[in-house]
């Protein structure tokens, strides 16, 4: 993580943030899947030699308004998304954006990345979305990382129930999430296939809550006992 | 939505209900534009699925369609490319949109100049870059109705009006001996402005493979020297210029997307404008080259 050098913002202060991104003067938290698990990394959990590798690029504008809270961007920067010669496009590029520690936007990259960073011992928490699982190159990275017990990389997976096939769940015949019975599905929602297909590869899993910082917390907080890489998937609302 | 891509999904539609033969695999892009259809098969977004997919429905007799932004039909499935549809010589129908920096403000990694070059590196392949929406409908059509692969080239840039069919077509006829300057797909208006006061013959291609090298020659008569301006990574077709000219003494200037990382955002008109491929740009480059 690259250090701030001030921070000045909270929680309550990321709305008007967002709206000098996108111009909106309102803001659905719906709208932004990844910031509650954004403010919380970068709020509580992430160290100062820890990395974060977002690969879920799309829709950057939670990550940019949470870099400029915790000061690790410059405010004035946010007026002009997408603009030529702006540094912040709609996908972070880690060369023009300060605090970004990798570039991503192409679906499917960040987790392999991540593994490679933590191979060397660093602590490593990698965010990704339940549709960008559909890559292939991500279970590359799941599998491997399973098989040599990659402990220091935690995986966040955002899930807005937007995988277009869905996920297999115990009891569907289809296997899609929406023809599972009710006792198969979790507490927020359809659960289970991520984090068993997780679970098989080596991974320890776990399914919380993606809005509530306190189980997000609890989840994120490193575990230095653990000897596996960590599955942590953050229940939103459905895209 | 563009004109290319809003007729390339109606006609998609409309072949799905006329001919059997066709098949469409998507990977979430274009797929409620496509519509739901029994011969549509989205995949999720996995895109060397996608490709592979497409070579096993070409396997069973299919004349299968596929389609996404440029990097992700391209360069992200290319060994599939090159090995399920090319190795295996299966056909099919490649339908880009993005073309070079369409996607400004999504950056790079939705931008592929160099889509060409790598479709252009394997071989038999048909690359066709249009200009104009109505010429994207006939080279569409006209690929559906083959069986070889084809890769079809949609950009959110077009030029004024439409060409009419032909390898290689003169639209502006320089004296004998005159420079010869080539404009391809939706540079074409770029180049008729930048060169109107000028003594070139100016023609046209949007089929750059297989590239019209006699055609070429034949344009440039006695000439000796040839501007290309392509809409992708500069000198993607310039290989081709040297093998078409190759007994002969010849300079060439080629213009497009220089191979650079290039980290900005913004409009169509600035990346066009910043790569000197916007006329004032062409103009520039033309002046330097030929004095």
């Amino acid at each position: 993580m690259r250090m701030a050098t001030t921070t000045t913002l909270g929680y309550d202060d990321l709305p008007p943030l967002l709206t000098r991104l996108t111009g909106d003067e309102k803001h659905d938290r719906s709208s932004f899947s990844t910031l509650d698990v954004l403010w919380v990394l970068y709020d509580r959990v992430l160290g100062e030699d820890d990395r974060f590798i977002l690969s879920k690029g799309h829709g950057p504008a939670a990550y940019y308004a949470v870099l400029a809270a915790k000061g690790l961007l410059p405010t004035e920067l946010l007026d002009d998304l997408g603009a030529f010669d702006s540094p912040l496009g709609h996908h972070p590029d880690r060369i023009l954006v300060p605090g970004a520690e990798f570039s991503s936007g192409s679906l499917g990259h960040g987790l392999a990345v991540a593994a490679g960073s933590a191979l060397t011992g660093r602590r490593v928490f990698c965010l990704l979305g339940d549709a960008e699982l559909d890559e292939g190159s991500n279970w590359e990275a799941v599998q491997y990382a399973g098989r040599v017990g990659l402990s220091s990389l935690t995986a966040i997976v955002i899930d807005n129930d937007s995988s277009f096939h869905g996920w297999p769940v115990a009891g569907s015949v289809a296997g899609k999430a929406d023809d599972a019975r009710p006792e198969d599905r979790g507490a927020f929602g359809t659960a289970g296939g991520i984090e068993r297909r997780f679970t098989l590869e080596g991974w320890a899993a776990l399914r919380v809550d993606g809005r509530d910082h306190e189980q997000l917390e609890a989840a994120l907080m490193p575990d230095p006992a653990g000897e596996r890489p960590r599955c942590i998937v953050a229940k939103v609302e459905k895209k | 939505m563009t004109a290319m891509r809003e007729r390339f999904y109606d006609l998609t539609r409309a072949a799905l209900e006329e001919d059997e033969r066709v098949a469409v695999v998507t990977a979430q892009i274009g797929t409620e534009a496509i519509g739901e259809h029994p011969r549509h098969f989205d995949v999720g977004i996995r895109e060397q699925l996608m490709i592979g997919v497409a070579a096993g429905l070409a396997l069973e007799g299919y004349r299968p369609i596929a389609h996404s932004y440029t990097p992700f039909l391209v360069e992200r499935p290319y060994e599939m490319l090159k090995l399920d549809l090319g190795h295996n010589d299966l056909g099919a129908v490649l339908v880009s949109i993005g073309a070079s920096y369409d996607a400004t403000a999504e950056g790079r990694t939705h931008q592929a100049p160099e889509d060409v070059a790598l479709v252009a590196a394997l071989p038999g392949w048909t690359v066709h870059v249009p200009g104009h929406v109505d010429e994207a409908d006939r080279l569409f059509r006209q690929a559906l109705g083959g069986d070889g692969r084809t890769y079809l080239r949609l950009s959110e840039e077009t030029n004024h009006a439409r060409v009419e069919p032909g390898w290689l077509t003169v639209l502006r006829h320089g004296s004998p001996g005159a420079p010869l300057v080539v404009a391809v797909g939706p540079t074409l208006t770029s180049v008729l402005e930048a060169t109107s006061d000028r003594d070139v013959t100016v023609a046209y291609i949007v089929t750059v493979r297989p590239f019209p090298r006699d055609e070429l020659r034949d344009a440039l008569g006695t000439g000796t020297d040839v501007v290309l301006v392509e809409p992708y990574l500069a000198g993607t077709s310039a290989s081709e210029i040297a093998v078409a000219l190759r007994d002969r003494p010849h300079r060439l200037l080629a213009l497009g997307v220089p191979n650079a990382e290039f980290r900005h955002y913004g409009t169509g008109a600035e990346h066009r404008a910043a790569h000197g491929l916007d006329t004032a740009g062409i103009a520039r480059s033309v002046e330097e080259f030929l004095g």
